[in-house]
């Protein structure tokens, strides 16, 4: 990776900066600063630098940067999950009934079960996030000495490998269930209409090919086997940049 | 202390498709009829409008068409010995909820079962012996025939105004349609829809096989349609926003687009949203309804008396309500006997996906529910079992319902699941992917069965249903049997890789995967009070002025997807209704 040049910010960058303008210089520290470098071709100017979390504190918040940005990267396939907005998207979900489990049942008594019967932890997602969050970061201090968004990305990559796999796990919350949780909502906010706050250049249906809201179809039906000619449009009517 | 409204003539519990049917059947005798719906309000303007129904986060994951389980769900163990915990977040199937119900959010493959389908424990008898039927399945026949049943099959395609290519009219065969077909009467009222690439692909194969593939029967109008309510339908364009959302455009058969707008011409029918209507009511005797009561928008109790009740909520809900009534004796698992809550059965899928390098484009966000080319060879009777062990069978398909890339993004197994590794699969496998499905029958058991729950309750403090529901060898065998099948075509396709999804003989069912919402029996007719609710009208055995419609009256599921026989039974019986029931009121067939 190059160095960068002081004056040239990276707009993904510029936003990790700005978000983190909130947060008390002497709690931020550097490492994610500097350990956000990363090739940008394409200016993510539908992503706001300004918006403050509702749900997530600013601890919680370096984190949900640090873990979003290494479950979808900025890469030479293009935006990643931070600059096209993830996690407001998140941040978002976990003030509205899903966030609070209100379109699950949550009655109980809770009993563990086999896999095969679903879902039978008593925590909403909200819940699952600030939990995980702070075993998590717990973990990595003790481990490290640092929290997770401290830090480098190599660190935070086999942290979030192991969580994945079942093998770093928490009294307060299953590590698996944690990274379920997070890979789950980042997609979600990567894939999902912009209106829910991520995919704000509409680059991964650009990446993949998806024209979006335009729902309207009888000519790709006549012509089988055709690349698609439009990009991307939003419910909103925003296009891909 | 409960409100009492006056007496009406007829009370319908639930207003999704067989619901609003059976108003629109019964408005013209001039009778009082008050409909109920638990759910609130809904129309295709402006609850489905575009562009804003075409979001699918909000309507195909957090899942704003359907029942909140937080409100009521049901309970699933996997034997009588289990513990049942509550199914708690959506996954393998998905009850509507609100005005058009289940009939919103469908797909639209509207299919009429084969003959062998209606008489399947006969037909099995006399092919195989009555040895071939397990001892523990409970496998019935129908209470009709084919031919009793064909003009209400006729009546809801025109409904629909389904799009088509028929195999069988008035016994002369047609290439192109199921050949395994039985005879029509008319043709489907619009042409086929259009196919998608990995149809045709599937098509050629399955032919150079000796198949003979069919485009799937839809409930999408394909022409333009003026359906026998006098209700013009839009024509359909391939949205690829069919199931889990409502239709925009006036082309996918629901309430919302082909029974409410000839609805409005009659005033002597009330529709009542957020209505929950707690149980069916009944005099001491315990063999006459005198109505229902509810829970009203404002949370108070109302008391609606009524001289005939119909139970037209999904199929869980109406054996639930059955339960909640005390009508009908509920089943025992341990002795067999009773039958509320007994045949229960689910369907059977298997899959295989087939990947490509990026010189083919499946472009699969271009679609409807009902895109797709079906081969019925390996399908109930179609094929001879003597020699494999199995009763029943599975339709074998390349069906694309949509491209939408939060859920229908099929990557292969070896795909890493985040990083950069993710966005190279989710980029070179999107429009380069498409599938085989299978939809399998599943036969009734012993030990497969619908109860209440002694634990877990609802919103308003009722025992949630509990389900006791596995997968048996006779299913895991048939779907094995159709996995090599399915495998030949996607072999003979050629993709550059394909990864097979059919479940080993030791799955269990899984809650969590989507599979169909297609849950049937708990409350089946037959022609034998001891072993069904229902006589073939769907009128209740035990309480002559209760009808029961849909699913939870199938004996036992078939193949298809079940809203085909569902809202030609509900047309059916409301035909008796008027023409046999309100001259002289009681049971139509004697026990």
């Amino acid at each position: 990776m190059s160095k960068e040049k002081p004056c040239v910010v990276p707009p993904r960058r510029r936003f990790l900066q700005q978000s983190l303008a909130l947060i008390p210089a002497v709690a931020a520290g550097g490492s994610l600063l500097s350990a956000a470098a990363g090739a940008q071709t394409s200016a993510p100017e539908g992503v706001s630098a300004h918006y403050v979390p509702t749900f997530f504190n600013n601890d919680e918040w370096r984190f949900v940067l640090a873990a979003v940005d290494r479950l979808i990267p900025q890469d030479e396939l293009g935006p990643g999950a931070v600059s096209e907005g993830v996690p407001v998207f998140i941040d978002k979900q976990m003030e509205l009934p899903y966030g609070y489990g209100h379109l699950w049942y949550m009655q109980g008594p809770f009993a563990s079960a086999v896999p095969e019967l679903g879902y039978q932890s008593n925590l909403a997602p909200r819940d699952t996030w600030r939990r995980g969050i702070s075993a998590t970061n717990a973990w990595c201090n003790d481990k490290h000495g640092k929290v997770f968004a401290d830090l480098t990305h190599a660190q935070q990559e086999e942290i979030l490998t192991q969580l994945e796999k079942g093998k770093l796990d928490f009294p307060q919350v299953s590590g698996a269930l944690f990274f379920t949780q997070m890979l789950e909502n980042t997609k979600e906010g990567y894939l999902a209409d912009p209106l829910h706050g991520g995919n704000q250049t509409l680059a991964s249906w650009k990446l993949i090919g998806f024209p979006g809201a335009r729902a309207d179809y009888p000519q790709v039906m006549d012509h089988p086997n055709q690349p698609y000619p439009l990009g991307p449009v939003s419910i909103s009517g925003k296009r891909s940049v | 202390m409960s409100i009492k409204k006056d007496a009406v003539d007829i009370v319908i519990v639930g207003f999704g498709w067989t619901g609003s049917l059976m108003a629109r059947e019964l408005a013209e005798t001039g009778l009082n009829i008050v409909a109920l719906e638990r759910g609130e309000a809904r129309d295709t303007w402006p609850d489905f409008a575009y562009p804003r129904i075409a979001d699918e986060l909000t309507y195909g994951i957090r899942l704003k068409l359907f029942q909140n389980p937080s409100k009521e769900t049901v309970t699933v163990r996997h034997t009588q010995s289990d513990t049942a915990l509550p199914y708690r977040r959506f996954g393998s199937f998905l009850p509507g909820d609100g005005v058009g119900g289940a009939g919103v959010h469908w797909n639209g493959m509207l299919w009429r079962p084969l003959e062998a389908d209606l008489k399947m424990r006969s037909t099995v008898i006399e092919k195989y012996g009555a040895d071939f039927i397990p001892a523990d399945m409970t496998v019935q026949d129908y209470p009709f025939t084919y031919e009793e049943m064909e003009p209400f099959f006729d009546k809801f395609e025109k409904i629909c105004g389904a799009a088509g290519q028929a195999g069988n009219v008035q016994g002369q065969k047609l290439d192109g349609g199921n050949p395994f077909e039985a005879p029509r009467q008319n043709p489907y009222p619009t042409k086929p829809l259009k196919q998608q690439y990995a149809g045709m692909l599937f098509s050629k194969a399955a032919k150079e096989l000796g198949y003979h593939p069919f485009p799937v029967p839809a409930a999408n109008c394909s022409e333009p349609w003026t359906n026998p309510y006098g209700v013009q339908l839009g024509v359909c364009n391939y949205c690829g926003f069919c199931e889990r959302f409502g239709c925009f455009n006036y082309s996918k058969g629901s309430p919302q687009s082909c029974v409410l707008p000839a609805l409005r011409a009659y005033n002597n029918i009330e529709l009542r949203t957020h209505a929950h209507v707690l149980r069916v009511n009944t005099d001491a005797s315990g063999t006459r309804a005198t109505g229902v009561t509810y829970i009203d928008h404002d949370g108070q109790e109302v008391e609606q008396p009524a001289s005939l009740v119909v139970l037209s909520a999904f199929q869980l809900h109406n054996v639930r309500l059955l339960l909640l009534s005390k009508i009908g004796k509920p089943y025992n698992p341990a002795t067999g006997e009773g039958v509320v809550g007994r045949n229960y059965a689910y369907q059977m899928n298997g899959g295989i996906s087939l990947f490509f390098k990026d010189d083919k484009y499946f472009n699969p966000f271009a679609a409807t529910g009902t895109t797709g080319m079906y081969l019925d060879e390996f399908n109930a009777e179609n094929f001879d079992h003597s020699q494999l062990g199995f009763i029943g069978g599975a339709t074998i398909s390349a069906t694309t319902t949509g491209g939408r890339p939060i859920q229908q993004m099929t990557l292969p197994a070896s795909a890493p699941k985040w990083g950069t590794g993710w966005k190279k699969a989710i980029k070179n496998n999107y429009l380069h992917s498409m599938s085989i499905g299978s939809s399998g029958s599943v036969m009734p058991y012993k030990q497969c069965y619908l109860d209440l729950d002694p634990t877990y309750k609802d919103l308003h403090g009722q025992p949630l249903l509990r389900m006791t529901f596995d997968w048996q060898p006779n299913e895991l065998k048939m779907t094995n049997f159709i996995g090599t099948k399915a495998e030949e075509i996607a072999r003979l396709i050629g993709p550059d890789h394909y990864e097979m999804q059919f479940k080993g003989m030791d799955a269990h069912y899984d809650v969590r995967p989507y599979q169909s919402t297609h849950t049937t029996g708990g409350a089946v007719m037959g022609d034998n009070p001891a072993t069904s609710v229902v006589n073939k009208y769907l009128q209740s055995w035990d309480v002559p002025n209760l009808f029961v419609l849909g699913a939870c009256c199938f004996p036992q599921n078939l193949a298809y997807n079940p809203t085909g026989i569902v809202c030609a039974t509900a047309l059916f019986a409301a035909h008796a209704i008027r023409t046999q029931y309100l001259a002289n009121p009681g049971p139509l067939v004697q026990a």
